[in-house]
């Protein structure tokens, strides 16, 4: 679709404008982190430990505190004034977790390599590295555990003191397993090991913190400024009103910088002691390794259904590897997934058992898809599984099982109720751009060269748009959150509009995608709607950007704010021209009596009457309005996805030959964003299909610590993506929009296995687990062969 | 205070003379005394390309060589690609196609391809993918990215 696409209808909603944010970005005028810099700053460098497990018998920091040019060499007794620990901050309700003190800077023991140990504030970044080399700490080792099977069933502890490594068991049932499994002619069981990824945005973390005259300015490279600032302000004892949370432009972020961190706490620490602005720009190294990380769950998936595919009950019992601590929200990831454990098919009885398990590793939390990419890769290969298993066609068994159109809403299992839906029309949009025929001859001709090739499909709804306070808050499930939205709209007096929203966007588009919802609500060219986030001093409260909530919660919250702002317009232009206020429309860009299109106002001169008190008696002078939006309901994206995959059976290396996307989220505020999102989901996707994987040794050390080791997908590993879209809009949202910032990820990984298994059939293998690397397929191939 | 020595570069066509560690690495140069912060540091071994930049009409990875190595070279950074009024074509194409989210790769992936442009006016898709395959991006899956460089190559975009 062209960037310039008009549709007549002179709405800026559902247009491919070019993005807004754009020509900052690439001229170098970008201002990310790293490049800001403040009068009598420092810089800081972090202690880390070496051991994944160990007692810290002493840190001897004064080497380090006399080379020239530094100012302190800190451990965690010399912090001052620190309140508390790192918080969990979300849980699942009701249920009792294990949650140890986890401190900014280590005490007594370090529970996973690159805990922290103790910071060095100097002069330059060279300065500081040279430092933390001179900072003795002497550890005695303690045993060591990573396999989550082993840490569950016995002792090593990672935390001694609780006597397990149990963090916590949740479950969410819904209708009668039992007699779902005893009304089954079939079942399967398949068992699942969803490894462990990392988020590794391009940018790394980073934070300049300036606490002085009892005030701190926080710049951070995060997702989430308005959680950083409240935490931040609780653990450091301070009123909020006197925190400053600025996250500038931040370079990807993809679940890993949606956390408050230890070093954002224990910096604006030491700035408030020391009494200079302290700047931190993380290492890629230590991005691998104290970043948290993501999934790593191990996973039974047990499927029941009749001889014609009808799926009767599904049942899974998910080992969560946690890490090593509780982060933010560590124990809730993997619940995420449960609530669409059945995807789009309307299964009788759905159950999942989560139990989460302390390792000496980093902790796990929201890595893009955050919970959902594990329950589709489940659901979606298991369905291949049971089709195979009952010699049926897997599109087939999909079709006979998937929730029909009439049903929306839909209510499942889980308890949850489906917004919207029609899972056959994305599948049969799909297959009018893949010729399954065309598909099968190929297979045949390259089964000459030793090629095998293979199709997969994924067919996928999620659920996102966190969240409707009714449902996680304190009177709905408990999770105690409140995930509203707010935005401010301001007409300046030219007519100029500012929009400030309180998610933070950091890649997605939210400059130009919410601008053009507001432009047609105030008949502005988007070119004159600036859109403001991240930064706390700015606008009302907010509640950021993850789980694919900014567009179907923030940006509705900007579209009702502007139809306020919209509304005040029509009532000062009704008093100017002594008209009814219900006859003013907005039509042609001005505010217009209806019938008579010459007698209106454009937007700028009702901002001049606003400004200049030129209204009706009663009204307040000015045009601008706040709004908190909260959902009624999550909303529910879904899509048909096709990977085609070449497996060299001589040395296991798959190639990604085609991938096709067909996603649903709802009404397309600019379809040249969602098509980016799409790209680089369905990339993230594939990369932990085939190539990623955070790893560690037996000994806890990170063996994939640098971008050498983790294979991240290059341009020359993937190919360019088809992407079609069907529209069903949400009936959650006034705008009809969806989520679509993890949808490619979360459908991904299976389309991709399944591509796989289907290539590798003929060769006898019929079940594989990620990651699908050359040396594990040719393994599969080799087993089967012996 | 640690031995500095002189290093000559003429960055962008303005000519500067630098005070530096032997060990300071180019890309501090650039961004800490230069302060020019559109050259991006991503990883600690030259895999993601984040720092790319034209050394004597050469993409090079400026977090990779000293300035002391660069001494008395020909520098282009991303704000010497184009100006304030007139983007680059490939900046313009990446502009058009979507070729960027986050951004944080861009100046790196842009140097690359406007370096791969001069070699190779008229690259195939696949020419572009292994010409970026030293340059990481985690946002756009490289489709954008590898249409813009084809759409502004079909312009015929010359460094």
């Amino acid at each position: 679709m062209s960037a310039t696409t008009d549709r007549g209808d002179g709405l800026h909603v559902g247009r491919a404008l070019r993005r807004k944010e754009d020509p900052r970005l690439l001229n170098g005028s970008g201002r990310f982190i790293e490049d800001i810099a403040l009068p009598g700053m420092l810089w800081a460098s972090f202690v880390r430990s070496p051991e994944a497990h160990a007692r810290i018998r002493s840190i001897d920091t004064s080497a380090a505190a006399q080379r020239d040019g530094i100012h302190a060499a800190l451990s965690a007794a010399d912090l001052v004034g620190l309140a508390g620990p790192l918080p969990l901050a979300w849980a699942p309700a009701g249920v009792e977790i294990n949650n140890p003190e986890h401190w900014p800077l280590a005490k007594e023991v370090v529970k996973h390599v690159g805990d922290p140990v103790a910071v060095v504030v100097g002069e330059d970044r060279y300065a500081v590295a040279d430092a933390v080399e001179d900072v003795v700490v002497q550890y005695d080792p303690l045993p060591v555990v990573t396999d989550p099977e082993a840490a569950i069933a016995a002792a090593p502890f990672v935390h001694e003191q609780l006597g397990t490594n149990k963090v916590h068991e949740w479950s969410l049932a819904g209708g009668d397993l039992d007699a779902g499994f005893a009304e089954a002619e079939v079942t399967i069981e398949r068992r699942f090991v969803n490894h462990r990824i990392a988020g590794a945005p391009i940018e790394p973390r980073g934070v300049l913190a300036d606490f002085r005259a009892g005030a701190l300015t926080l710049h951070s490279a995060t997702q989430v400024p308005h959680f950083l600032r409240l935490f931040v302000a609780i653990l450091l004892g301070v009123g909020e009103e006197r925190v400053r949370v600025i996250a500038p432009d931040v370079g990807g972020g993809f679940g890993s910088k949606l956390q408050v961190y230890g070093e954002e706490v224990a910096l604006s620490c030491v700035s408030r002691q020391l009494g200079r602005p302290i700047k931190w720009i993380e290492t890629r190294s230590e991005n691998m390794a104290v970043a948290h990380h993501g999934r790593d769950q191990i996973a039974t998936a047990r499927l029941g259904a009749k001889r014609d595919g009808t799926i009767t009950a599904y049942h899974v019992k998910i080992l969560a590897d946690l890490g090593a601590y509780n982060m933010m929200l560590t124990p809730l990831i993997p619940s995420l997934g449960a609530f669409v454990m059945g995807g789009c098919y309307k299964i009788p009885a759905v159950q999942t058992d989560i139990v989460g398990v302390f390792t000496n590793k980093c902790p796990t939390d929201a890595i893009r898809g955050a919970g959902r990419p594990e329950a589709t890769h489940m659901i979606e290969v298991s369905i291949d599984q049971l089709a195979d298993e009952l010699g049926l066609d897997r599109l087939e068994v999909r079709r006979r099982n998937f929730i029909p159109a009439g049903d929306f809403p839909a209510a499942v299992a889980t308890g949850v109720v489906y917004d919207s839906g029609d899972y056959p029309k994305t599948l049969d949009r799909l297959l009018e751009h893949v010729d399954l025929a065309a598909v099968q001859a190929d297979k045949e001709r390259l089964r000459a060269e030793e090629i095998y090739r293979g199709i997969g499909f994924s067919t996928y709804t999620e659920i996102c748009g966190l969240a409707p306070s009714r449902i996680v808050g304190p009177g709905g499930v408990g999770l105690g959150a409140g995930l509203w939205e707010s935005a401010m709209v301001r007409v300046h007096n030219t007519g100029a509009v500012t929009v400030y929203t309180g998610t933070s966007g950091h890649g997605q588009g939210h400059e130009t995608a919410f601008a053009q919802i507001a432009a047609d609500r105030l008949g502005v060219d988007p070119a004159v709607v600036e859109v403001l986030h991240g930064d706390t001093a700015t606008g009302p409260e907010g509640r950021n950007t993850y789980g694919s909530r900014s567009a179907a919660v923030g940006g509705e919250a900007i579209a009702r704010c502007a139809g306020k702002v919209a509304d005040k317009a029509k009532a000062i232009v009704a008093y100017e021209l002594e008209a009814a206020e219900e006859d003013i429309e907005l039509i042609d860009g001005r505010f217009a009596v209806r019938g008579s299109p010459d007698k209106g106002r454009t937007l700028a001169e009702v901002a001049g009457s606003a400004y200049l008190g030129l209204v009706p008696d009663g009204m307040e002078p000015g045009l601008e309005e706040t709004t908190f939006f909260d959902p009624e309901n999550f909303v529910f994206p879904f899509g048909a996805h096709a990977c085609i995959v070449d497996v060299d059976a001589r040395t296991g290396k798959v190639d990604v030959v085609r991938y096709v996307a067909v996603d649903d989220c709802g009404n397309p505020i600019n379809p040249l964003l969602i098509d980016g999102q799409v790209h680089g989901g369905v990339a993230a996707g594939i990369g932990q299909a085939l190539y990623e994987r955070v790893h560690y040794d037996d000994d806890g050390q990170l063996v994939t610590g640098t971008f050498v080791d983790y294979a991240l997908p290059t341009a020359a590993e993937l190919p360019s993506f088809e992407t079609d879209r069907t529209v069903t809009p949400s009936p959650a949202n006034t705008l009809g929009v969806k989520g679509i910032g993890e949808a490619g990820t979360i459908a991904a990984s299976a389309a991709v296995t399944n591509a796989v298994i289907d290539a590798l059939r003929p060769l006898g293998v019929s079940y594989i687990n990620m990651p699908l690397t050359p040396i594990r397929v040719w393994e599969a191939i080799e087993e089967a062969r012996a | 205070m640690p031995t500095r020595v002189p290093v000559h570069l003429r960055v962008n066509g303005a000519q500067h003379r630098l005070e530096v560690e032997p060990r300071l690495l180019l890309v501090h140069a650039l961004r800490d005394q230069l302060g020019l912060t559109g050259t991006h540091v991503g990883c600690d071994t030259s895999n993601c390309g984040a720092c790319t930049i034209h050394l004597d009409g050469r993409a090079v990875k400026s977090c990779t060589l000293f300035a002391v190595q660069a001494d008395g070279a020909e520098l282009t950074t991303i704000e010497g690609l184009g100006s304030d009024d007139a983007l680059h074509p490939l900046q313009e194409a990446f502009w058009n196609d979507h070729g960027l989210q986050c951004g944080f790769c861009t100046p790196g992936m842009i140097m690359s391809a406007a370096a791969l442009l001069d070699e190779n006016p008229n690259p195939s898709e696949e020419q572009v993918r292994h010409a970026l395959d030293g340059n990481l991006c985690r946002c756009t899956g490289y489709h954008n990215i590898v249409r813009a460089v084809l759409d502004a190559a079909a312009g015929g975009v010359r460094v």
